[in-house]
């Protein structure tokens, strides 16, 4: 279970140019559950996956996972549980390393010690998991990652990022930056990588596409203003389609609009 | 061109070779130009100088002199990661305080080791039928091959690999979980360990140590990296170790020549340091000119695939 409490993050605080991203945000999220996320840009979407996984810090609130709270604790430290897959096919994996060392870094991620990263066993693992991509990377474990195409590297990220069985999944538009092609079959390894854990893994996927955010997971959550505007799940959410959702979109913030209006004046 | 020529080659290219192999650790690896080495190198010169000096063990000098150099190195990686100071200003603060306290370790500006025994004459006592001439080489030979190994092990580790993706991707390794303060400070105290090793030879080969010897230290370390790589060019670890030692050789060849016959040219001693930063200059620029060309050529002869050619050489 994670649980979000009255989250706040300002950027350049007690600056003229003071942002508020993130705006007493509230959200509980069940073992199993797959939401997507949407929201106009700046809507503060990805500040929100960054104070999960800790590479942010918030100014007020708090986050729970399993009861725990974790606000504060370093990015480095909750990498043992979350996974993540950036809009940037290049931020997710290191050039200059190969493939099977990226593989490696990912699947070991607390007490690093004097143990070789590499051993024939993990080589063998590596090349059964790459074989399940469909890609054609288990060919050669020693290519440099930098050689490879954007949507060959954010399939490998996307591995790197399950492959250690994490608690939460977080994917920032993780499709955005590829061509349509690619963009299908990360889509669909996603699908089937979280299919795979299906029940226990908590997966939070942020996306501009209103059509992918209906057919994918099992919740979809609106975000406007660093708020959680809307939230849908269930046999409700099977019930709505695109238009229904922009709509909705549009009324809330409108509305949202008014009474801040109303606060101000 | 003498025997004897080459050899000083030999020699002062595997012992400052030693010195590259901690600069490339900072400045390839990691990617961080690290000043500290202009003062790590003359701290493991003093250390073991005045230890040797003072009748001590030349190999209990030698090992402090890689404690002294190792913290050397955490200065700087605390400064950098703790305090959020630039690379090159943690770098620059530590070598100057290093200058005040090598000065207070030797006491004195200069220690000459005339008459003291050192580790290179301890190790003659076990070989008494081979000449000093070639022992010397053959010692460093040996310990830089050993030091080449030890650190292409490391970086083949689960916290060397650690080490590596720090320089290469910094933020997904710390979304992988490593605490990237503490891969850049093991970085920067083994580099600063070997630098200074390296001084602590340095001073008992050639007998002294000098409170002013490290300056120029890091630009001949990134002269040897950059000449060691563009030679030999394949960008593993394994042979980008045996490339800076290389490098490092290349390097103190030019030197010598440069110091030996340069007056012809009218070369003075004082202008070893400018020859050295043209080195870094000019090998630097190799691949920007190589790529300028390759890219006006690739219009004559149609070839787009090197007009998109924005390859970073690593
Ligand atoms: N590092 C930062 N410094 C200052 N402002 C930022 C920073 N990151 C995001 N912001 C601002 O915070 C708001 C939310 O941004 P973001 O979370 O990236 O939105 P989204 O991902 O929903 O498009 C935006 O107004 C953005 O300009
Ligand atoms: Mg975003």
């Amino acid at each position: 279970m994670l649980v979000i409490k009255g989250l706040t993050k300002y950027f350049a605080k007690n600056t003229p140019h003071e942002v508020l991203a993130i705006n007493n945000f509230n959200l509980r999220v069940k073992k199993g559950d797959f939401i997507t996320i949407i929201g106009s840009n700046g809507a503060g979407k990805s500040t929100l996956l960054n104070l999960i996984a800790g590479a942010l810090q918030p100014d007020q609130g708090e986050i729970r996972l399993d009861g725990k709270i974790i606000t504060y604790q370093p990015e480095y430290q909750r990498a043992r549980w979350i996974g993540r897959v950036f809009q940037n096919p290049l931020l997710g994996t290191a050039p200059y390393m190969s493939i099977e060392e990226n593989l490696a870094l990912s699947l070991k991620r607390e007490r690093r010690g004097l143990r070789l990263g590499l051993n024939k066993y993990l080589r063998e693992y590596f090349r059964s998991k790459l074989s399940e991509l469909e890609l054609g990377l288990e060919k050669d474990l020693a290519k440099k990652v930098g050689l490879l195409s954007g949507g060959q590297r954010q399939a490998m990220t996307m591995m790197m990022a399950t492959m250690f069985k994490p608690k939460i999944l977080l994917l920032d538009e993780h499709t955005a930056a590829l061509d349509p092609e690619s963009s299908k079959k990360i889509l669909k390894i996603t699908e089937e990588l979280v299919e795979e854990r299906k029940g226990d893994l908590i997966t939070l996927m942020v996306t501009h596409n209103m059509k992918q955010a209906l057919e994918l997971g099992n919740r979809t959550v609106m975000m406007d203003r660093g708020c959680n505007i809307f939230d849908i799940q269930g046999e409700e959410r099977k019930k709505i389609d695109i238009n229904y959702l922009l709509k909705q979109f549009s009324k809330l913030r409108k509305q949202e609009y008014i009474e801040d209006r109303m606060v101000l004046g | 061109m003498t025997i004897s020529l080459l050899l000083h080659a030999l020699e002062q290219g595997l012992i400052f070779g030693i010195m590259v192999l901690g600069v490339f650790i900072t400045y390839k690896i990691l990617d961080f130009p690290d000043l500290t080495v202009d003062g790590s190198f003359p701290l493991g010169a003093a250390v073991a100088t005045k230890i040797i000096f003072s009748g001590g063990n030349p190999l209990w000098g030698t090992f402090l002199a890689i404690i002294a150099g190792s913290l050397a190195g955490i200065i700087t990686g605390l400064l950098h990661t703790k305090l959020k100071l630039t690379n090159l200003l943690s770098g620059i603060l530590t070598m100057t305080l290093l200058y005040s306290v090598n000065l207070r370790i030797m006491g004195r500006p200069n220690i000459p080791l005339l008459g003291k025994e050192t580790l290179l004459e301890e190790i003659k006592i076990h070989f008494p039928n081979i000449s000093m001439n070639y022992l010397i080489p053959f010692f460093f030979l040996f310990l830089v091959i050993i030091l080449k190994f030890t650190l292409d092990l490391f970086f083949s580790t689960e916290i060397g690999l650690a080490i590596i993706a720090t320089g290469d991707n910094e933020q997904m390794i710390r979304s992988l979980g490593a605490n990237t303060d503490m891969t850049k400070i093991i970085g920067l105290c083994l580099s600063n360990a070997l630098v200074a090793l390296s001084g602590a030879f340095f001073s008992q080969y050639s007998g002294f140590a000098d409170v002013n010897m490290g300056l120029g230290t890091v630009v001949a370390g990134l002269a040897s990296v950059i000449i060691g790589i563009s030679i030999i060019r394949i960008p593993t670890i394994f042979w980008r170790t045996i490339a800076v030692v290389i490098g490092s050789l290349v390097y103190r060849l030019i030197m010598i020549i440069a110091l030996r016959y340069g007056y012809r040219l009218g070369f003075k001693p004082g202008d070893l340091k400018l020859i050295s930063v043209l080195l870094v200059i000019i090998a630097l620029s190799i691949p920007i000119i190589k790529h300028r060309i390759d890219f006006i050529t690739s219009f004559n002869l149609g070839r787009k695939d090197l007009q998109n050619n924005q390859k970073k050489e690593v």
